[in-house]
């Protein structure tokens, strides 16, 4: 009894021993990757590469996903407006649900499973075909050379995803308010225009989708790094990338609504 | 695949991102509709300001005029201090009577201006003598309560 109790609290330890390990491994790897970033500006076109297959290959399902959540939005929005009489408040409903909440953490929560699960596959599978230990022996450093333009192309491309989703998300709840139910179109944008507010909701998007693109990335590239190089080590990281990286959009979500929009 | 292509691709992901950006800013947000570069300050005393908020909207005959700048308590007077910032294109003159409307029965509530006749204009940080206060639902509800209360009851 009391043997498997105390290996009970020793398993407890080693796990939060584990998890602080990982987190402060996390944040060492972060920090070298700003210092070793200065390269990868220099050479600008390893950035361009990485935004090709981070940015560029999640347009599509940026694009269609806001498309249908604006929809979505629209359908649901009228629906549920219409009882107080106020159907024209939806356009200002649906543009704000998208600014500040719904662009900022779909578009990353996409980001994360589209383009996060590839940088991880991409740099484990490199990791576990020594093709990292190659480049230490060329004396080429692998942190500048493969894991900071990653890391800007994903802070960099994560905004712009996010702007195209709220805007595509606009035009989806237009679409369906507008031309299909019948919502004056005067007021659909004009009730838009005077609740939406560039600094406090758009810049406040744009600030969501910077964080949340900075720790996706770097959650994505940390885990590929540190994955065994086993195959079930870089099937693992993978989830972990995925799963790790939503709970933590969700959770600094709230965190930063929390500071954001408070009391206004 | 080819360095130019790549380029492109990029670039065009670029533009789009920054021209969703500049739609959401024009189109969906403030930013087009209304600019605030070229404004005055006026303030205004009022007893009760009920459900006014800072970047309340200020209308003379409907039209958008300017922002409510600010709401603070003067413990001189213990009245509210009501900062505003008017467009510079639209001047009023110093007798200008400012009250606090609320739009539609449920609406947000706003300012309304009212001109007077003085030939003399507010200039920067003058202050609105004449206003009125915000109506407040409770306060009415309980005068007509009370004037039901104190009314002969059956009158025949």
């Amino acid at each position: 009894m009391v043997p498997t109790f105390i290996e009970a609290i020793r398993e407890t330890g080693h796990r939060s021993i584990n998890a602080v390990w990982r987190i402060g491994m996390a944040t060492r790897f972060f920090f070298l990757t700003l210092v070793y970033s200065g390269n990868s500006f220099r050479r600008f076109h390893l950035i361009v590469k990485e935004l090709f297959s981070t940015g560029v290959l999640s347009l599509i399902i940026i694009v269609v996903a806001g498309l249908f959540v604006g929809m979505v939005l629209g359908l649901q929005g009228y629906e549920t407006l219409r009882r107080y009489g106020s159907e024209s408040a939806l356009g200002s409903m649906v543009a704000l649900s998208l600014v500040r909440e719904l662009g900022p953490v779909v578009a990353a929560l996409l980001f994360a499973s589209r383009a996060g699960s590839a940088m991880t596959a991409e740099i484990g599978l490199m990791k576990a075909t020594e093709q990292i230990s190659a480049m230490e022996m060329m004396a080429v450093n692998p942190i500048a050379r493969i894991v900071a333009p990653r890391f800007w192309a994903g802070v960099i491309s994560m905004p712009l995803l996010a702007a195209l989703f709220s805007a595509v998300g606009v035009l989806g709840g237009y679409f369906v308010g507008v031309i299909q139910i019948g919502v004056d179109e005067g007021s659909f944008w004009s009730q838009m225009q005077a609740a939406v507010d560039f600094r406090d909701d758009i810049m406040n998007g744009v600030i969501k989708s910077l964080v949340f693109g900075t720790v996706v990335t770097i959650i994505a590239l940390f885990e590929g790094y540190d994955a065994p190089p086993t195959a079930e080590g870089v099937s693992g990281a993978t989830t972990r990338t995925v799963v790790t990286s939503s709970l933590a959009i969700l959770m600094l979500d709230f965190v930063l609504t929390a500071i954001m929009f408070r009391g206004t | 695949m080819e360095r130019t292509t790549l380029d492109l691709w990029v670039g065009i992901f670029v533009v789009a991102g920054i021209a969703a950006l500049a739609m959401l800013a024009m189109k969906v947000g403030n930013l087009g509709t209304y600019d605030m570069s070229e404004t005055y300050q006026v303030h205004a005393y009022f007893t009760n300001v009920g459900g006014l908020k800072p970047k309340a909207s200020i209308k003379s005959a409907g039209v958008l005029v300017g922002r409510v700048t600010g709401i603070t308590l003067d413990t001189q007077r213990y009245e509210a201090d009501v900062e505003m910032s008017l467009d510079k294109r639209y001047q009023f003159p110093k007798d200008t009577f400012a009250s606090i409307l609320t739009s539609g029965l449920l609406g947000e509530q706003y300012i309304g201006l009212v001109p007077g006749g003085d030939s003399e204009m507010l200039k920067n940080g003058d202050q609105i003598k004449m206003t009125q206060s915000a109506v407040v639902l409770e306060n009415l509800i309980s005068k007509f309560i009370y004037n039901k209360a104190t009314e002969p009851a059956n009158p025949k």
